[in-house]
């Protein structure tokens, strides 16, 4: 399989602060990725050190198996936008579509026309004056008429209103299906990651939590419910992920490596967004009472 | 031409649910042999649902023979479920109002008579073979 993105003990550190840490995943082409984590659990430092933006401290970042940082040639196959989807606010969308002209090499400003008009977007006003979804709307049109390989989208619905947010994830997944794109976006939303990507990453105090086809994913896990658990392997358990208990029932959260037949433990299955959530809380779990100087 | 839409709440794969609702299109004679669906990217951009969702809906339905993909053209209706059964559905719907209405005067709720369904099919119908799993 063709991997578009891949890291290798991928890390940026700020000051003695490490952004991100150990990162190793990869991204197979035509996959729509989904990159999920708190705040502050670096999505926007691997997006930045994916297009070049910042330079690796430790480990590498290949696209396309070259490094962004280090050959700018690259760059013509990514499309970026940034988190509040940056653009120069006085320009109108049309004076945008012809700077992009300028600016890159290959630029299909007749797509970017066409979607802009399918969208309802004044020409001639001056993009700041738009709607926040509109605004989105013009970056995205922007970041399509690259024809990129590769489309990074940092929170790119973070800032929408329901319907704004759906009008964009529609013309995303419209233009996914017509170019074959690979797609890396990053957002909170996880009801609307469920219906559209198809590949997650779980990024969570700096580390890469879980990597992998959400179906494979889905599939590995399992929600068990059963007397209380002590701690003693349960056959088809790999990891327990989150665990909760009662004084006589404990609830588990399990990647598993067969099928589990154990009778003691009813199995459900479990949904994407419980499961992105349990490894999220999981990564929380050093509190740190000490400094705050309260009993655990 | 059918248009899909989805359950946000319910529990069945998004791809299953598309599945699901072509064959109840074929069922009730909405679709019929040689008919197009809809196009992967018109359905991935109405329902904003990754496309290959649509097409691995597309080659379970390719898989139990029911549609045939051309590339470049389109996925295709190649079968039918409404079969024979349908002349006899009057007859069976009409005995199945009397029962209902047996049903209410006995005192049943909706509730119970959907449980009594529930359970008396599964105890008298042999259980219909599992779909085959693709991933």
């Amino acid at each position: 399989m063709d991997m578009v993105l891949e890291t290798d003990q991928l890390g940026k550190r700020y000051g003695g602060n490490w952004a991100l840490r150990d990162c190793s995943l990869h991204l197979p082409a035509g996959r729509v990725a989904a990159l999920v984590g708190p705040n502050g659990a670096g999505k926007s430092t691997l997006l930045h050190l994916a297009v070049g933006l910042l330079r690796p401290d430790a480990g590498t970042v290949r696209i396309f198996g070259e490094s962004p940082y280090a050959n700018t040639s690259i760059l013509a196959d990514i499309g970026f936008v940034a988190q509040d989807t940056p653009v120069y606010r006085d320009f109108s969308a049309t004076e945008l579509v012809t700077m992009g002209g300028k600016l890159n090499e290959r630029w299909d400003a007749t797509l970017a026309r066409t979607r802009l008009a399918q969208l309802g977007i004044p020409p001639d006003k001056p993009v700041g004056r738009l709607s926040g979804g509109q605004r989105a709307q013009v970056a995205l049109a922007l970041a399509l008429a690259k024809r990129p390989r590769l489309l990074l989208l940092d929170e790119p619905v973070a800032s929408l209103d329901p319907l704004a947010r759906r009008e964009f994830l529609q013309s995303l997944m419209g233009s996914v299906a017509e170019a074959g794109t690979t797609v890396l976006l990053s957002s909170h939303l996880l009801a609307d990651l469920e219906r559209v990507c198809d590949h997650v990453i779980v990024l969570s105090t700096a580390r890469a939590r879980l990597s992998g086809s959400v179906d494979e994913i889905v599939d590995g896990h399992r929600q068990l419910v059963g007397p209380r658990h002590g701690g003693e392997p349960i056959r088809g358990v790999a990891e327990i992920v989150r665990a909760s208990h009662t004084d006589r029932q404990s609830t588990l959260l399990v990647r598993t490596n067969g099928s589990i037949n154990d009778p003691a433990w009813t199995v459900h299955e479990v949904t994407l967004e419980d499961l992105i959530l349990a490894y999220l809380a999981d990564g929380d779990t050093n509190t740190n009472h000490e400094a705050w100087g309260v009993p655990a | 031409m059918i248009e899909f839409v989805l359950d946000g709440r319910s529990k069945v794969n998004t791809y299953m649910q598309l599945v699901q609702q072509v064959k109840q299109a074929l069922r009730v004679g909405l679709l019929a042999p040689g008919d197009r669906l809809p196009k992967v990217r018109d359905v991935a951009q109405s329902l904003a649902i990754n496309p290959n969702t649509v097409l691995k809906a597309y080659r379970e339905l390719e898989i139990e023979g029911l549609a045939e993909g051309r590339p470049g053209v389109g996925t295709f209706v190649t079968r039918t479920l409404a079969g024979a059964s349908l002349p006899n559905q009057s007859e069976l719907r009409a005995d199945l109002v009397a029962w209902l209405h047996r049903a209410q005067a006995a005192g049943l709720t909706h509730e119970d008579v959907t449980a009594l369904v529930e359970t008396t099919m599964r105890a008298t119908l042999p259980a219909e073979s599992p779909q085959p799993k693709t991933t």
